[in-house]
């Protein structure tokens, strides 16, 4: 696969509940290594943005493209635009892996469980070889001598560290990251921030929904700027966050107390 | 008045009686929760289905069933069933005309359209994120049935469930009015045989609550070990 082959692509994404508009024509390209950063406030689109990437919402328009692989649509009967092909959406879906802002860990199931879940049942790699990997993944979050426990049983930083756990397991070209410390008690953000800044360094791939401005500042390569469904700003975060061009973005970064 | 008891009680053949008729309840409540649970899982997904052409047939079985009395269901089964035209000819007559298998149709049924509503109601209770992140990480929707919704949704069963078990151990004394031998019938026989009523239901009665406690203490065990998932520790 040649180097220029972006990772994920999305192209003029529209999306629409009902009369409402929420995303107006994003695009976005993710090349491998890219940590890309959403941020905007509240009600900006940058959540659906996201959840269009994996499909999990279906743009109204627009496409998605991983790795060069573009997914389907078709219209179905009553008019709305469905994937032409589910079993493509599961494989490329199996290719992205996301944290979620609620963390979503199967409740019925432990750490180990959870992480070992997918690889084994979507991937088809062998229970003792995802075992042997969820090991090193649980040591990476520093989660190894919780992995019995079931994720009522831990705190949100230790759940989302287990749910990030669960994304690396897929071994994903691209991770997506719905703000991952939005539901988490302050004194916990650290531990999660910390674990992705790691990741970053590795060189992962990464999109990130995120409220942390420091986290976008210092770890992301490029950071875009949503504002009421279009994208306001984008650019290197030196130049977004120092000289931003637009009043929209003067005001966001201003401090609001 | 305490004679007559310890005559009863020192005479073995009582507790004979005693034993084939528990025997007779067990089976029967046994296999209507087992045949009844195994009908209602496929029913409670289809209960679950959007498409109304799937789930109001489903609703109104679930309904009927569970609006009117067993004993009713019974009667209908047992009585109704050998009137209709021809059906004594047939093969289904060799087994309707024991009185063993209307009354297993008839607690089956209502078994089942009780544990399908159970566990239509837990299905649907699965937590939206834990489906989603089953979407995202790739799982069709044969798979996040399979490994997700309903591993979830039995476990939160398992109270609900406990109910029903001995719900239906309770209602399967009316068994006993389509001449089944079963526990209750017990009872009657000692009360006939000696007429003694006090006696004779008492004991039957002692039964049945061993029973419940032995199904309560299985469900216990079963919640500790399914559902400590979901309790605080």
């Amino acid at each position: 696969m040649s180097e220029d082959v972006a990772a994920l692509v999305a192209n003029d994404i529209h999306k629409q509940f009902g009369d409402h508009k929420v995303l107006k024509g994003i695009s976005m390209n993710a090349r491998k290594g890219d940590v890309i950063s959403l941020i905007g406030s509240s009600g900006s689109g940058k959540s659906t943005f996201l959840r269009c990437m994996n499909l999990l919402e279906i743009p109204t328009s627009g496409d998605i493209e991983v790795h060069g692989e573009t997914i389907d649509f078709k219209t179905d009967k009553r008019g709305n635009r469905r994937p032409a092909n589910m079993r493509q959406v599961e494989q490329m879906r199996s290719r992205l892996s996301m944290v979620f802002q609620g963390f979503n860990l199967w409740s019925h199931m432990t750490v180990m469980q959870n992480i070992i879940e997918a690889p084994v049942n979507v991937l088809g790699i062998s229970k003792a070889e995802a075992t042997e990997r969820a090991k090193e993944h649980l040591n990476r979050v520093g989660l190894y001598n919780r992995k019995d426990y079931y994720p009522a049983h831990m705190s949100g930083g230790q759940q989302q560290r287990a749910a990030i756990a669960r994304a690396l397991a897929m071994n994903p070209e691209v991770m997506l990251f719905d703000e991952p410390t939005s539901a988490l008690d302050p004194e916990l953000v650290g531990e999660v921030l910390k674990v992705m800044r790691g990741l970053a360094e590795e060189g992962r791939t990464m999109i990130v929904v995120t409220h942390e401005m420091s986290f976008a500042k210092d770890v992301s390569n490029h950071v875009v700027y949503l504002h009421e469904g279009i994208i306001e700003e984008q650019g290197k975060p030196k130049d977004v966050f120092e000289n931003p061009s637009s009043n929209r973005m003067q005001q966001f970064l201003s401090p609001k107390y | 008045m305490f004679e007559s008891t310890l005559e009863i009680f020192s005479n073995p053949d009582t507790y004979q009686t005693y034993w084939d008729g528990t025997v007779v309840t067990i089976q029967m409540v046994f296999l209507s929760l087992l045949i009844g649970g195994v009908i209602a899982i496929p029913l409670a997904i289809l209960r679950t289905s959007k498409n109304r052409w799937i789930n109001t047939p489903i609703w109104t079985f679930t309904y009927l069933f569970r609006g009117t009395p067993l004993l009713v269901q019974l009667y209908m089964i047992y009585y109704g069933v050998a009137l209709v035209e021809g059906i004594q000819q047939t093969f289904w007559w060799v087994i309707l005309k024991e009185a063993f298998y209307p009354c297993l149709i008839a607690f089956t049924l209502n078994t089942a359209a009780y544990t399908t509503e159970i566990f239509r109601g837990t299905i649907e209770t699965t937590p939206r994120g834990e489906i989603e992140a089953a979407k995202a990480y790739g799982m069709n929707w044969g798979k996040r049935m399979q490994r997700i919704i309903l591993p979830s949704a039995f476990r939160r069963a398992i109270p609900a469930y406990s109910n029903e078990v001995i719900f239906m151990l309770h209602a399967s004394a009316i068994a006993s009015t389509v001449t089944i031998a079963d526990l209750l019938n017990a009872g009657r026989l000692i009360y006939a045989r000696y007429y003694a009523p006090f006696d004779g239901f008492i004991f039957a009665g002692i039964i049945y609550l061993c029973l419940t406690f032995g199904i309560l203490a299985v469900f216990k065990q079963l919640e500790r070990r399914m559902l400590g998932h979901l309790q605080p520790r």
